[in-house]
Parts: C-alpha cells; sequence; structure tokens
C-alpha cells in the first residue's frame, strides 16, 4: 500500500499542483482537494497519512498573510486535523501555509493544543522577493521531513517571513526541543547571522523551518517543491555534473519512507 | 447602523518595517525627511457587533498577537506631530474589506447581513512634518484622489476626535434612476455630434449617421413597433452599439480603406491593415508550419504544444487606466489578460505572464501637466499592481522590460501577456473548439457588478482629456478571480459548459454580444444580475466592465451540476438568461423589454473609415560621427542609461517560479544578476519539452523610421528566442501596437503622416515574421495614445510590443548569457556597421539624426538556423542577445554576469570608429563564448554567415576592449556591474 497524501486546495492556494507532484513522484499517492470538500467530510482525513498546505496567497494575505485561513481550518477542521496529528501522521505547510500553520498555532504545538507562540513578520526589506537561498539542517532536529539531509538551496518567494518568537522562553524551548529545522546560512554554508540577501527576511536566529517536538508536523518558508527538476536551479546552466533530480524532491522522499516505516 | 473601528499597530518596542520603508520612500520620491513614520491598520465595521464580538474579532482575526497591539474605538498612533489617514472612495474595490468580512463571520461564527460590512484604510502617524508637509505627502505619496480619500490631521486636533472615524463611510449612495430612456436621434447633426461627446459614445458623425439610418429604416421600426418598444433607441442600445464599434472593440483603423501616399509621393490603395499585413502573414506562414491550432478567432492565438497539449498566448494593453490609477490599471491588466486565457478554448490553465512597461523618466523635473501623475509614481504604481495581480494569482512572471522615452509621459504604456496550457482533449471534446447553442443558458460567473468600469471601451478609444471619467478606473480583486479560476477549471473537466468567454471591456454586452453570434440571438434579463450595490441603469449593468466575471453557456442539464460545484467552490454563478436563434439581441429589466438589437447591424452595420496615410519626406539623413574623449566612461554612462541598467529590484518582487516549471530565469549567472534573454519553463512535467518566451520593443527608433522600429523590435524578440536556443520555423508572434491618434483631424494636424508611419511598420511586419516564418496568432491595437489638456498635447512615440514564443524541444540544450570559464573564446556573432541613430549612446550623448538600424531578414535567418544548431549541438558556453547599448554593453554583461573578464578586440569588426563598434545598435548580432574545444566545431556549424573571434574569457576580473583607431577599454567587471545596478536599485 502506497503512502497516501492530501493536498489542501482552495480560496488562492497556489502552489498544490507542483506540491502534488513532488509527493507523487517521492512515492505517493497524492490528491489535491478542496477545503471546502474536506469540511464536508472530515473523515476523508481517516484515509491519508501525510497532510499538505501549499504555499499560496489564501485570501490575498489580507489582514495578515495565512491569518484568515488559519481561523478557517481551526473552526472547520481543528478537531479533525489534531486528531491526524495524534495519529502520528505527517504534516507539512511550505510558505503561506507555513504562516497558516503558526497563525493556528499548529506549530511548534508545545503542548499538543493550538496556540499562537511564533508569528512571521513583514520581512526586514518590506517587499516580497523571490530568491535562492541556501539552507541547513539545524544539526539535533527531530524533523523526520530532514533525515540524511545537510545543505539544500530552494528558493523563497514571500514578505512575511520574518521568524519570530514571543519571547525568549519560546525560543528556549525551540532549542531544547530540537525544534528548529532549517536555517539560512550563506553559500559557504557558515550562518547568515541576520546578513541580508542570505537571510532574506532579517529572521530570528536565521530560522527557516520548524517542526512540532515530533517532528512530524514541519513548516518552512522556502519552497522544496519548487526544485525537483535539476533545470529548475538558477544556476544549473554552469553546473558540471547535473545532479538526476532537485534537491528538494528529497524532503518529500523523507516524509513517504517515514510513512511506509511507521504508518503502514 | 453602527460603526466600530479597530486599529492595529506594531507593538511599542518592535520596529515597524513598513514605516522604516516609507520613510525611505518618502525621502526617494518628494525630498521630504520624515524623523519617524508608523502605518497602522485600520478597519472600519458597520453592522450590528456586541462589545464581546468587536474584541473577540479584534483579538483572534486583526491581531497577531506576538507582535501587534491592537485596540477598538482608540487611536493606536502616539508619538506623531501628524496622521494621514488614507481610504477608499465609494464603489471602489476593497479587497481587504472584503476578506475581513470572511475572516469576521468565520471568527464569530455566524454569517454576516448583506449591510454588514467592512472596510479597511490605513492611517500614517508622523514624527518630524508640519501639517502642510503631510498634505503635501497625502496628495502626492499615499492618496490617489480619483479612488481614495484621505483627512491630515495634527496631534491637537486628533486629540479632541478621542478615537471617532477620520473619513466618511465609502458606502455607495449616489442612484442611478432605475429607468430605461429614449434617446432622440431626430436631431441635426451637431446635436447628434453633441450626444456622441456627452454620452461619451465616441462614434463620430458618419457613425451616428449609420444609426439613425438604421432607425428610420421601416424594416426596424415595424420589428420596434411588433415588441412596443419606441421608435427612438432606447439608451440601452445607443450603450451597446457604440461600445461594440467602438475602436477598442472593432479595431476600425486597422480595418479601414487607405489611400496610402509614399515619401516618394506614390500612392495606392490599401485594404485594410488587418487583412493585408497581419492576417496575410499568418496566411502566408501557415502553409510552412504545422502547428497552428486557432488563430485570431479566439480570446487568445492557439498553438500545439505537444501530442497531448495545447499552448495559448495572448498580450493586452491597459494604458488609459494606468494613466489615472497606475496599481489599480495596472492590476487590471494582468488579472484581466489572464480571463483572456482562462476564456481561450474551453479555459486554459495559466502558465506564466510577461509585462513590459513605458514610461517618461522617473527623474524627470519638468512640469507634470494636469491630471498627469510623476513618472516615478507611474512606475511604482504600476510596477505595484502587476506584482500583486500576478503574485496573488500564483502565475510566474518569466519575462518582460522597461522602458523609458520622455513622451510616454502623455501615456505610459502598460503590455500584460500571458501563456496558458490546455489539454488537447477535455471531457471527451477538442478543447479548440467552442459554441453557444440556442436553448443554452448564459451564466455569469465571478465577482458582482458595479459602476467600475463603464464605459472603458469607449474611453480607451479617446485621448486622455478633462473629462476622462473616474470610473473607468477599477482594481482588480486576484483572489475572487483565483477562486473563479480553480472552479472553471474543475467544471471544464466536468464537461459542464459548452461555451466560455470572459467579461472585458464592454462587459456583458460585449461578451454575451460575441458568444450570441455562434447561435444567433439571446434574451438577458439584466435585473437578474448580481449588483455590488443598488442603484445601477439597466445599461450600466449591460456595460460595466467589474472585473473577475467570465461567461458561460451551459446546457440545461448540466446547469444544477454547474451551480452546485459554484457554490462548493464560493463561487458566485447566476443564469441570466438564454441564447436562441431570433437574430436579435434583446435585454429584459423587470419583466420588460429594454432593447432589442439586430444582430446583424449590431456586429456587421459599421461603416467601413476610408483614411488618408501620407508619409512625410525623411529630412537628408546626417550621419552621426563622433568621437569619445573617454570611451571607458562612455561605456559606464550606457550601462547605466534607464534602458539598459539593471531592472533587478523591480523583477525580483514578481514570483517567477511559482507552478515549478520554471528553467530559465530572469537572472542568470554566478551571483542570478546577470540579464536573461527569454524566460523558459517547462510546463508538463516529466516532459523535456519546454516553451521559450521573450519580448521586443524599440520606440526610440520610431521618429527616424517606423519600418525600422518595428523590423528591430521583431528581431529583438527573435533574438532573445534563438539566444536560448529556439528554432526558426518553431516561433509564433504577438503583435501589440500603441500609436498615437493617427486621424486626420483638427486636433490631429500630422495625422496622415502617423497613419503612414503605421503603414510603414505593417510592412515591417509582413516581411519579417514571413522571411522568419512566425506566424501572429493573435494581437491587439490601441490608438489613442495621446494627451491633450488645454493647449498641451503629448503624443507617445509609436510603439509596438512584439511578444515571441517557441516550443523548445529539449530545455535540457539551452543555453544563458553569462560566460562560463577562463579561457573560452569570445566570437561576435553577425554585422557590425554604423547604426547609432536612436541608439543608446545617441541619447547620452544628446545627438539627434543618424540611421536606425537596418534588419536583413535573410542573412539573419541563415544565422539563427545555424546558431540554433550550435547552441543545441552543445557547442556553446554562452550566448548574449546584443540589444540597447550595443556590443559593449553585451560584452560587458556577459563578463560581470560570469564573473569574469574578457580581452577583446574589435579593431576589425568592420566599423571605423571606436564610438560605431562598441555602441551601434546593428541587429542580429550576438555575444557568444565558446570552449577552446569546441571552437573548430562552432566555426563549422557557422559557416556562411558573418562570425568573427574577437577575445578570450579571462579569470582575472577585468573588461578590456581594444577598438578601432587605437581606443581601449578597461574597466574590472564588478565597476561594469556596480554601474549597471545603481540607476533603479530603489
Amino acid at each position: 500500500m502506497p503512502a497516501r497524501a492530501i493536498i489542501l486546495t482552495g480560496f488562492g492556494i497556489n502552489c498544490d499542483n507542483e506540491t502534488q507532484r513532488a509527493l507523487e513522484r517521492a512515492g505517493a499517492e497524492a490528491r489535491r482537494v478542496h477545503l471546502n470538500d474536506i469540511a464536508a467530510d472530515p473523515a476523508m482525513l481517516d484515509g491519508y497519512h501525510i497532510l499538505a498546505i501549499p504555499g499560496g496567497f489564501s485570501f490575498g494575505d489580507h489582514v495578515a498573510s495565512g491569518k484568515i485561513l488559519a481561523n478557517r481550518l481551526r473552526g472547520k477542521l481543528g478537531g479533525p486535523i489534531l486528531k491526524f496529528v495524534a495519529d502520528r501522521k505527517l504534516v507539512i505547510g511550505i510558505c503561506n501555509g507555513f504562516q497558516v500553520m503558526v497563525k493556528m498555532g499548529i506549530l511548534p504545538l508545545f503542548e499538543g493544543e493550538f496556540k499562537q507562540e511564533v508569528t512571521l513578520a513583514w520581512n526586514d526589506t518590506c517587499r516580497f522577493e523571490n530568491r535562492w537561498i541556501k539552507l541547513r539542517k539545524a544539526p539535533d532536529t527531530k524533523c523526520v521531513w530532514l533525515k540524511g539531509m545537510d545543505t539544500l538551496e530552494v528558493p523563497v518567494r514571500h514578505g512575511e517571513g520574518k521568524f519570530i518568537v514571543k519571547d525568549d522562553a519560546v525560543m528556549e524551548r525551540l532549542r531544547a526541543n530540537g525544534q528548529i529545522a532549517l536555517r539560512y546560512v550563506k553559500p559557504d554554508g557558515s550562518p547568515a547571522n541576520g546578513e541580508f540577501p542570505f537571510n532574506p527576511n532579517g529572521a530570528a536566529d536565521d530560522i527557516a523551518g520548524i517542526c512540532d517536538p515530533s517532528g512530524r508536523i514541519f513548516g518552512l518558508m522556502p519552497h522544496p517543491e519548487a526544485f525537483q527538476d535539476p533545470t529548475n536551479h538558477p544556476n544549473w546552466t554552469r553546473m558540471e555534473n547535473m545532479p538526476a533530480e532537485g534537491m528538494g524532491l528529497q524532503v518529500f522522499r523523507n516524509a513517504v519512507a517515514y510513512v511506509q516505516e511507521e504508518l503502514l | 447602523m453602527p460603526v466600530n473601528r479597530i486599529e492595529v499597530a506594531m507593538k511599542g518596542g518592535r520596529p515597524d518595517p513598513a514605516g522604516v520603508a516609507l520613510c525611505a520612500r518618502l525621502h526617494e520620491d518628494l525630498g521630504v525627511q520624515v524623523a519617524e513614520a508608523w502605518v497602522i491598520d485600520v478597519y472600519t465595521l458597520l453592522g450590528g457587533f456586541t462589545a464581546e464580538e468587536l474584541e473577540k474579532v479584534r483579538a483572534d482575526l486583526f491581531t497577531d498577537p506576538i507582535i501587534q497591539d491592537s485596540a477598538v474605538n482608540k487611536s493606536m498612533a502616539a508619538g506623531y506631530d501628524c496622521v494621514i489617514e488614507v481610504g477608499f472612495l465609494p464603489g471602489v474595490t476593497d479587497n481587504v474589506g472584503r476578506s475581513a468580512r470572511e475572516g469576521v463571520q468565520d471568527t464569530l461564527g455566524r454569517t454576516l447581513a448583506a449591510d454588514e460590512v467592512m472596510f479597511k484604510s490605513t492611517l500614517y502617524a508622523l514624527r518630524g512634518v508640519s501639517k502642510e508637509t503631510a498634505e503635501r505627502i497625502a496628495r502626492k505619496a499615499l492618496a490617489n484622489e480619483l479612488i481614495e480619500q484621505y483627512v491630515v490631521k495634527t496631534a491637537e486636533e486628533m486629540a479632541t476626535l478621542d478615537g471617532q472615524p477620520l473619513l466618511a463611510l465609502p458606502i455607495v449612495t449616489q442612484r442611478s434612476e432605475v429607468a430605461v430612456h429614449e434617446i432622440n436621434l431626430e436631431v441635426d447633426d451637431d446635436a447628434l455630434l453633441a450626444l456622441s461627446r456627452d454620452m461619451m459614445l465616441a462614434l463620430d458623425l458618419t457613425e451616428m449617421k449609420t444609426v439613425q439610418a438604421h432607425y428610420r429604416d421601416p424594416k426596424t421600426q415595424a420589428e420596434r413597433a411588433r415588441r412596443g418598444l419606441p421608435v427612438n433607441p432606447t439608451d440601452i442600445e445607443i450603450e451597446v452599439i457604440a461600445q461594440t464599434w467602438s475602436e477598442h472593440c472593432k479595431h476600425k483603423i486597422f480595418s479601414a480603406v487607405i489611400d496610402y501616399t509614399d515619401e516618394n509621393g506614390e500612392t495606392r490603395e490599401i485594404d485594410g491593415l488587418f487583412k493585408s499585413y497581419v492576417k496575410a502573414t499568418t496566411e502566408a506562414v501557415s502553409k510552412r508550419v504545422d502547428w497552428l491550432v486557432s488563430v485570431f478567432e479566439d480570446n487568445a492565438g492557439i498553438i500545439k504544444f505537444d501530442e497531448n497539449h495545447n499552448f495559448a498566448l495572448k498580450a493586452e494593453t491597459h494604458n488609459s487606466p494606468s494613466a489615472l490609477d497606475p496599481y489599480g490599471g495596472a492590476m487590471t491588466g494582468i488579472v484581466g489578460v489572464n480571463r483572456d486565457v482562462l476564456g481561450a478554448g474551453l479555459g486554459c490553465q495559466c502558465i506564466f505572464n510577461t509585462d513590459v512597461f513605458c514610461f517618461a523618466s522617473p527623474f524627470y523635473e519638468g512640469e507634470i501637466p494636469a491630471r498627469l501623475l510623476h513618472p516615478r509614481r507611474v512606475l511604482r504604481g504600476v510596477h505595484s499592481g502587476v506584482r500583486d495581480g500576478g503574485n496573488q494569482s500564483g502565475i510566474p512572471d518569466i519575462n518582460g522590460a522597461i522602458v523609458f522615452h520622455e513622451r510616454f509621459l502623455g501615456k505610459p504604456l502598460v503590455f500584460c501577456g500571458t501563456g496558458g496550457l490546455i489539454p488537447t482533449t477535455t471531457a471527451g471534446r477538442p478543447s479548440h473548439e467552442k459554441a453557444a447553442l440556442p436553448g443554452d443558458l448564459i451564466v455569469m460567473t465571478g465577482g458582482r457588478i458595479g459602476k467600475d468600469g463603464i464605459h472603458g471601451a469607449t474611453f480607451s478609444s479617446e485621448e486622455l482629456h478633462e473629462g476622462s471619467p473616474a470610473t473607468a478606473v477599477q482594481i482588480g480583486d486576484p483572489i475572487t478571480q483565483k477562486k473563479m479560476a480553480d472552479f472553471l477549471l474543475e467544471a471544464r473537466d466536468l464537461g459542464l459548459f459548452t461555451c466560455i468567454t470572459d467579461d472585458g471591456a464592454g462587459g456583458l454586452s460585449s461578451s454575451v454580444g460575441e458568444m450570441a453570434r455562434a447561435s444567433g440571438g439571446a434574451e438577458i434579463h439584466l435585473d437578474k444580475a448580481p449588483l455590488k450595490y443598488a442603484g445601477l441603469a439597466p445599461w450600466e449593468i449591460f456595460l460595466s466592465e467589474a472585473q473577475e466575471r467570465m461567461t458561460l453557456s451551459v446546457t440545461p442539464d448540466k446547469i444544477d451540476a454547474f451551480m452546485d460545484l459554484a457554490r462548493r467552490r464560493e463561487v458566485e454563478a447566476t443564469v441570466l438568461g438564454s441564447f436562441n436563434d431570433s437574430g436579435r439581441l434583446e435585454c429584459w429589466f423587470e419583466g420588460k423589454l429594454a432593447g432589442s438589437l439586430d444582430m446583424n447591424f449590431l456586429h456587421e452595420g459599421l461603416p467601413r473609415m476610408r483614411l488618408q496615410a501620407k508619409l512625410n519626406p525623411s529630412a537628408p539623413v546626417s550621419e552621426i560621427a563622433v568621437e569619445s574623449e573617454d570611451i571607458t566612461a562612455d561605456l559606464k554612462g550606457v550601462l547605466a542609461s534607464l534602458n539598459v541598467c539593471s531592472k533587478e529590484s523591480f523583477v525580483r518582487m514578481y514570483d517567477h517560479e511559482v507552478l515549478g516549471q520554471s528553467v530559465l530565469k530572469q537572472f542568470q549567472g554566478v551571483a542570478n544578476d546577470g540579464p536573461g534573454d527569454a524566460g523558459v519553463i517547462r510546463p508538463v512535467a516529466g516532459s523535456k519539452r519546454g516553451i521559450a518566451v521573450s519580448c521586443g520593443i524599440a520606440p526610440k527608433y520610431a521618429d527616424l523610421d517606423a519600418y525600422s522600429m518595428m523590423a528591430c523590435a521583431i528581431d529583438e524578440a527573435v533574438r532573445n528566442l534563438i539566444a536560448v536556443g529556439a528554432r526558426p520555423g518553431m516561433i509564433a508572434g504577438l503583435d501589440n501596437f500603441c500609436w498615437p491618434d493617427p486621424v486626420q483631424s483638427e486636433k490631429t494636424p500630422d495625422g496622415a503622416h502617423k497613419l503612414a508611419q503605421l503603414v510603414r511598420a505593417c510592412e515591417a511586419l509582413y516581411d519579417l515574421c514571413v522571411a522568419y516564418d512566425i506566424p501572429l496568432i493573435s494581437g491587439k491595437d490601441s490608438m489613442k495614445n495621446d494627451y491633450k489638456i488645454g493647449d498641451t498635447k503629448i503624443s507617445i512615440p509609436p510603439t509596438v510590443l512584439f511578444t515571441a514564443a517557441a516550443v523548445i524541444e529539449d530545455v535540457t540544450r539551452v543555453a544563458t548569457m553569462d560566460a562560463k570559464r577562463a579561457g573560452d573564446y569570445v566570437y561576435i556573432v553577425g554585422e557590425t556597421s554604423d547604426e547609432l541613430g536612436g541608439s543608446e549612446y545617441a541619447a547620452l550623448r544628446g545627438l539627434s539624426g543618424g540611421t536606425a538600424p537596418q534588419v536583413s531578414p535573410l542573412g539573419a535567418r541563415a544565422i539563427y538556423e545555424r546558431l540554433h544548431k550550435a547552441i543545441t549541438g552543445g557547442l556553446v558556453a554562452s550566448c548574449h542577445d546584443c540589444s540597447d547599448g550595443g556590443l559593449g554593453v553585451a560584452l560587458a554583461e556577459s563578463a560581470f554576469a560570469g564573473g569574469l573578464g574578457m580581452d577583446v578586440d574589435l579593431a576589425d569588426i568592420g566599423v571605423e570608429s571606436a564610438v560605431s563598434a562598441l555602441f551601434s545598435e546593428s541587429q542580429s548580432r550576438f555575444v557568444v563564448t565558446v570552449n577552446s574545444g569546441n571552437i573548430l566545431a562552432f566555426e563549422a556549424v557557422l559557416t556562411g554567415s558573418p562570425i568573427q573571434r574577437v577575445g578570450i574569457v579571462t579569470a582575472e576580473p577585468v573588461l578590456r576592449i581594444e577598438c578601432p583607431g587605437g581606443v581601449h577599454v578597461e574597466a574590472p567587471i564588478a565597476e561594469l556591474k556596480a554601474v549597471w545596478k545603481a540607476p533603479l536599485a530603489w
């Protein structure tokens, strides 16, 4: 039986096609389903192992990015999503999906219930930008989506991606729990130390992505689903040896492998 | 109804990046120093909310608890000298307000009443400015009084207001009389013309008299009597005729018979420019290419992509609205052309956007004529509108340009293009065939109708004048459109509709009128149309250009499934009537017939214009012969010219890789900042087949020779495609003409010459496209790009945007423009002549005259065939198109993008002066670098075409160019890159 993934669509989500494709290429059976169709039949989530909240501009980023969709998801599907998580299943939120997750409080999920502890604020430059950046996995992270990986080059495409924590205690807790998953680094792999454009938004501690204490729920601002083919890389015509596939796919392969090992 | 106000600000102590960015912008744009600024979001809630409910939405919806503070009915501004609040005027699309309303419903868990609504406004709190300065900031930078209202208050004044609303509620209270009126056409000629002007019909006397004659015709009168209609037309009929016959919709100038006199005094008659040149091109080329699917018939041109998919392409302009409201006008432009592609065939998925803008210099320091905005503000607004429209729709922007010329002060040009993909068959039907049949229902989907955009079609068929209506301006709503697009593609795959088209210019009158041509008639019940607010006259409902709407035909057996899916996707869909074969377009309102038009008269009754074109003899050409005092400084000057310099800071703000199909991006090279020649995507997963898209535009040559302007635009677009590896014979083209009024009249005394320039441009279009085997698959013209108020008249230079696209067989074989390795050889492909007329160098030195570049299409075609072979054969390390600025610029860009130097000798390039060698803008040239192991093979493939091996790529990061006459360029590439990046690094 294959790993089964459900990809949320509707209301301005717009990276659903390539997220579906990435999960399919990683070996999952992936389906895009409109939020209203899931809300009409929340039990359908029981048939899936992976829930993806893709990037996009849900509700136009109006009021604040991800906020309106976060409230709607929590209101219509809060219970079923907590059950999904309790069933040890996997959730990923990318870009706008990550914004949705922190605002509905499913990340960092310290106590197993929805609570907003962190946010993604306007970039220091106060502008939306599309640029490729380099990421390094936090050495002690529990994130199962990053197993076996070290660095990763993918694009960021956001205006509101500056990771901010409520207070020092939250940051301490994220560190102690191994919940910091990915950091922005310089091209040589050394810490970005907040320096633009390596850290493209001014995120605290160069944080690009976090996970829950189990490592199964993962949110990140950059777009791994945008690097599936080697030709997605901005510098592929300068490479001596082109890799067989884009580095972003490994994130999805890890998830599918996890499902196969732990859930099937 | 109670009004409450929630203000949201950054928490005390947190930096406010929006405030910091505002200070920087005010300093840059207005030279105003603001000590500190805070940007506060204001939500005004109209409705019966309890105190608990207000507190709940404040805390759970409007405020981010980590970084924001907020309050109900209390201002969050503190420590300021002045505040400015900016909000919309009544009836203007308020996207944030609409989303906020959805958020409030979710948060409170109840459905709001129709009159419980939210409005968004913004409060700017400024420290260190006087009230006078704040007024200036509001007017010049923050509010556009056509669509927005603002107030300025000092801290003292605010203290007395105690949280009271500052702005009037933007509720539409102005109501048209909801009635149908007769229009008396039994008047003299002057009165007919006055009627055309007063009703904004934009019809001339011949056209008005044609309408008059139609209503005098006894047959018409008998038909009308039978239906109980008055002898005179109703307002709705006149309005529909005017918009159907508008220049915008009917392309009257391109259809006109033209008596053409060339510069030698020879005369001939041209049987329509569209027929004689545009269509003739495609007819000639269609015998030699086998991939055309649908041309000139649909909302976009459709060609074959692979065995299972077709590709659609369209570009549009949105110039007049962008002049009045740059942000809303441009956003409407991009989401509008998206709908053209969504409405092509049975509905294509939009897979990329392109955008090309033409402005006056943002550093313009002269007077700004009445009603115009400073070009800097136009640039910022247009860019933001296209950015938000494209990004929020989830469509990547993959190619474009920003062009500067002083005469675009009178009217900016905003070209937006979109490509789409569709399976060859959908729900078992060929996806490019569609038709509404008698009995099919008329269904409108998407947004609601307001007074926005009424008379847009006729407005854009006139010059910008004092009476240009503010209602012609609309603001796009990408999210409503995205929801609709998702829904329509789902409905398409289920086979739920039979025809689809977008509601663009002319609104429902145009979409229903066009679709009814297939069935042979339609009846529409305008009182069923969903409105944004009450008080629209029936004709306003029919003509409104309110955005985000599509019209479909649905068979009665599918209507329930269609409406059910729409409901589940939260997309508004309404049945408005049905198609029939009555031969008439009939409008009903509240059970009464409000208008009945003969379809044949409506679509075929427009008399063909006859126009005079006479080309002024060109002045004797004085060649530009000039010596440079410091050729290295001149190269830096040209690199820093507005048309050449980097546009990265603007383009980075476009999402250019959503959908995950990107192969070649706008920026290339070791630091991802070299200017790519064409965008390439790979739209079908698992396939190596791709699409390359590029553009060419050359208004700077138009005054010298309109033929050259067109030829150079085409050649540039084609060169850009060839540079990445496209194959001649696989290229499709789109022509978008933007002209100053070319009809001779009192207000346009040089109209005959401008029309002759149009003829010359069309001749070039035919000559080049036939030589290059480029079918024109779609196109558009915008013919009244003039500004006239009082004694000031500004006409744009005649401009054509040529968009080119090609299917690429294997995307892994494409080339980029950056030099790759030290030791590679540098070649110049193509011939260099003394062609400095209209060049960037001439502009830099303030030189006029000279010869515009000439294109030799046969030689160029041979170069393109051979270069294609060399690139796809893997013989080329880099290839860069040589265009604005000449060889100096192309060499510098290729070098600094690669992070490498070059040692180049142009002494024998074929011209005698260093200035011509470096800066002549001869066409059909490339800078190519080739690995030493490939040079023999490369030269063999290029045999027969002019190429020269001129030097070598060096590890030392310095560009050295030996020029004719012993002149020498030497500069570190970092310096060249810095001057190229600086001018527009905003």
